[in-house]
């Protein structure tokens, strides 16, 4: 099949892909079309070569020990935080490294929000959330007598800021977290202006970046937010390694997450003083290869350029929701407009559960999410019990995109749909 | 021919046999598969012991529904102690077809509805592999790195 060139990308895609080993495999008798980089995405071979050097070269302990090899970890451990703080525009010292995005918003459940949340107040999460930005504010609130209300959805899925505002009214919100991207809609959300009516309600607001830091540039400071969390291995690092940022006044004032060592500046017997920030939050031996092999692939974007990757995952979501719009009986959901969309398609075809779908792309060696993609309340409201969903990453092309139109056709004729 | 979506699965999908409501019913169950969120109610009438009729209803993939529908005639008539012995291979020979693992649990979701509403369980039918993978094929994989 002929490769369609991404007009965005200075690369070719040929090149991006030969990047990635993964992508030489072959599923039943065919080449790989991998559009499931919503819920992971494949890793280049620098990002696995470096996790394998730092262990082949300079494994020790970070932070102890004065040989050479702890030296060169420690380099290689804080090196990675200082890239992945200028990557969002953070300071080194704001970038909590956690094992991924749950992680980091459970951090602030745990921390500040345990301080901070009182009886009778609001925390306000929206109808798109995913899991990992309802469960904990849920949990929080039954520990704490608060209680959690939703911002509501237009019909294209994007966020009714009339409904945001109506909620900040009523004086108790004390934090409004919201995604930056939909997991399932694609929705990019006007977060600054959420952050705006919030900080004039005097709330906070913790921002999941999940979706995002894959595929927008990200500014942490023009998003006005007091959190933000990420994870790796959705943006082309590796599991286990996450990131919290947060504006370092609070990360300062709030008490640590987990206790242990390298969180403490000293230990007496009855109680302990705590490191600065952001070992604070840091206990226990990190992830250090995870957040070394992290550190390269924000290299590795960085080199693509994100406003290049941004214009490339428009210009594929685009040319998506023409093809799908072709198919008889399917159905996508969120904005029409890709401007307002990331690069990923959630859809459903009449008479085909999402799950056959899955299956039948798999046979096709088109490799696509189903399921509710932990978004059960927006499931609910969008009154499907799941959906299919195609995401990219820079290494799709159009070619991708018509690989699934045919496996979508494919799966049709097996329904007789 | 799709092995696994045949005509005679397909049928029953679009198809289903005694689906709906059932009033009145002597015991009820409703459960879903929190993998995948197939979703499975069943309403079953006894006389005596034995299942006199019974009605399944849900949503979800071809699979969940189509087993549902395939074994419900097969439960009529069956009393409460054989339906505590039926496993895995009862409905994978009302199939036809073995299941992948990430498929048993949508085939088996029917059957054990039936079995929570008769028995008050809640386990999955006997023969239900755990999530994890079984040592052969981890071995498979590792030799393939």
């Amino acid at each position: 099949m002929e490769t369609v060139a991404s007009t965005a990308l200075r690369r070719s895609l040929d090149e991006i892909r030969a990047d990635f080993p993964v992508l030489a495999r072959r599923i039943n008798g065919r080449s790989l079309v991998y559009v499931d980089n919503g819920a992971t995405s494949q890793k280049p071979a620098g990002v696995i070569d470096a996790i394998s050097s730092y262990y082949r070269t300079s494994n020790a302990n970070i932070h102890r020990s004065m040989h050479e090899l702890a030296t060169e970890a420690t380099e290689l451990y804080e090196g990675a935080r200082a890239r992945v703080a200028g990557f969002i525009g953070a300071h080194a010292d704001e970038i909590v490294f956690v094992r991924n995005a749950t992680e980091a918003i459970n951090l602030v459940r745990y921390t500040w929000a345990r301080e901070q949340v009182g009886t009778g107040d609001t925390v306000v999460v929206t109808r798109m959330e995913h899991h990992s930005n309802i469960v904990p504010w849920q949990l929080l609130c039954e520990e704490r007598g608060a209680s959690i209300a939703y911002v509501e959805l237009d019909s294209e899925g994007r966020l009714d800021l009339d409904s945001l505002s109506a909620l900040l009214d009523e004086g108790r919100v004390k934090l409004v977290a919201v995604a930056h991207v939909s997991n399932v809609l694609g929705t990019i959300n006007p977060v600054a202006e959420v952050a705006r009516r919030a900080h004039a309600a005097g709330a906070k607001v913790l921002i999941d970046g999940a979706q995002a830091l894959p595929q927008l540039p990200v500014d942490v400071g023009a998003t006005d937010a007091d959190f933000y969390a990420f994870t790796g291995h959705k943006m082309l690092g590796p599991t286990g390694i996450g990131v919290l940022w947060g504006r370092r006044r609070l990360l300062e004032q709030m008490p640590p997450f987990l206790g242990g060592g390298s969180m403490i500046k000293a230990v007496e017997d009855d109680f302990s003083t705590w490191a600065p920030i952001p070992a604070k939050f840091e206990a226990g031996t990190p992830a250090i290869a995870e957040a070394v092999g992290l550190g390269v692939a924000v290299d590795y974007l960085s080199d693509l350029g994100m406003a290049a990757v941004r214009a490339h995952e428009r210009e594929l979501t685009e040319y998506a929701l023409a093809r799908l719009g072709t198919v008889d009986g399917l159905t996508t959901y969120g904005p029409e407009d890709a401007d307002e969309r990331g690069g990923l398609v959630s859809f459903t075809i009449d008479g085909i559960h999402p799950h056959d779908l899955a299956e039948l792309c798999n046979r096709d060696a088109v490799c696509i999410r189903a399921g509710h993609h932990c978004a059960q309340p927006l499931m609910r409201h969008l009154g499907v019990p799941a959906t299919a969903r195609a995401s990219f990453s820079v290494y799709n092309g159009r070619d991708d995109v018509d690989r699934l139109i045919e496996a979508l056709e494919n799966a049709k004729r097996v329904f007789g749909v | 021919m799709d092995e696994l979506y045949r005509e005679y699965i397909l049928d029953h999908y679009k198809n289903p046999r005694n689906f709906g409501e059932l009033e009145p019913h002597d015991v009820e169950c409703f459960d879903r598969n929190p993998l995948c969120g197939d979703e499975m109610g069943v309403h079953i009438r006894l006389e005596g012991d034995r299942i006199a009729d019974l009605r399944f209803h849900g949503q979800g993939c071809a699979i969940s529904q189509a087993s549902a529908s395939i074994i419900s005639d097969e439960l009529k008539g069956k009393t409460v102690g054989e339906v505590a012995g039926l496993d895995r291979n009862f409905v994978t020979e009302e199939l036809g077809l073995e299941l992948s693992p990430t498929r048993l649990k949508c085939g088996l979701l029917g059957l054990k509805v039936v079995q929570g509403a008769l028995l008050g369980t809640d386990e999955w039918p006997t023969g239900t592999p755990d999530d994890e993978p079984a040592a052969e094929d981890v071995a498979r994989l590792r030799s393939e790195i």
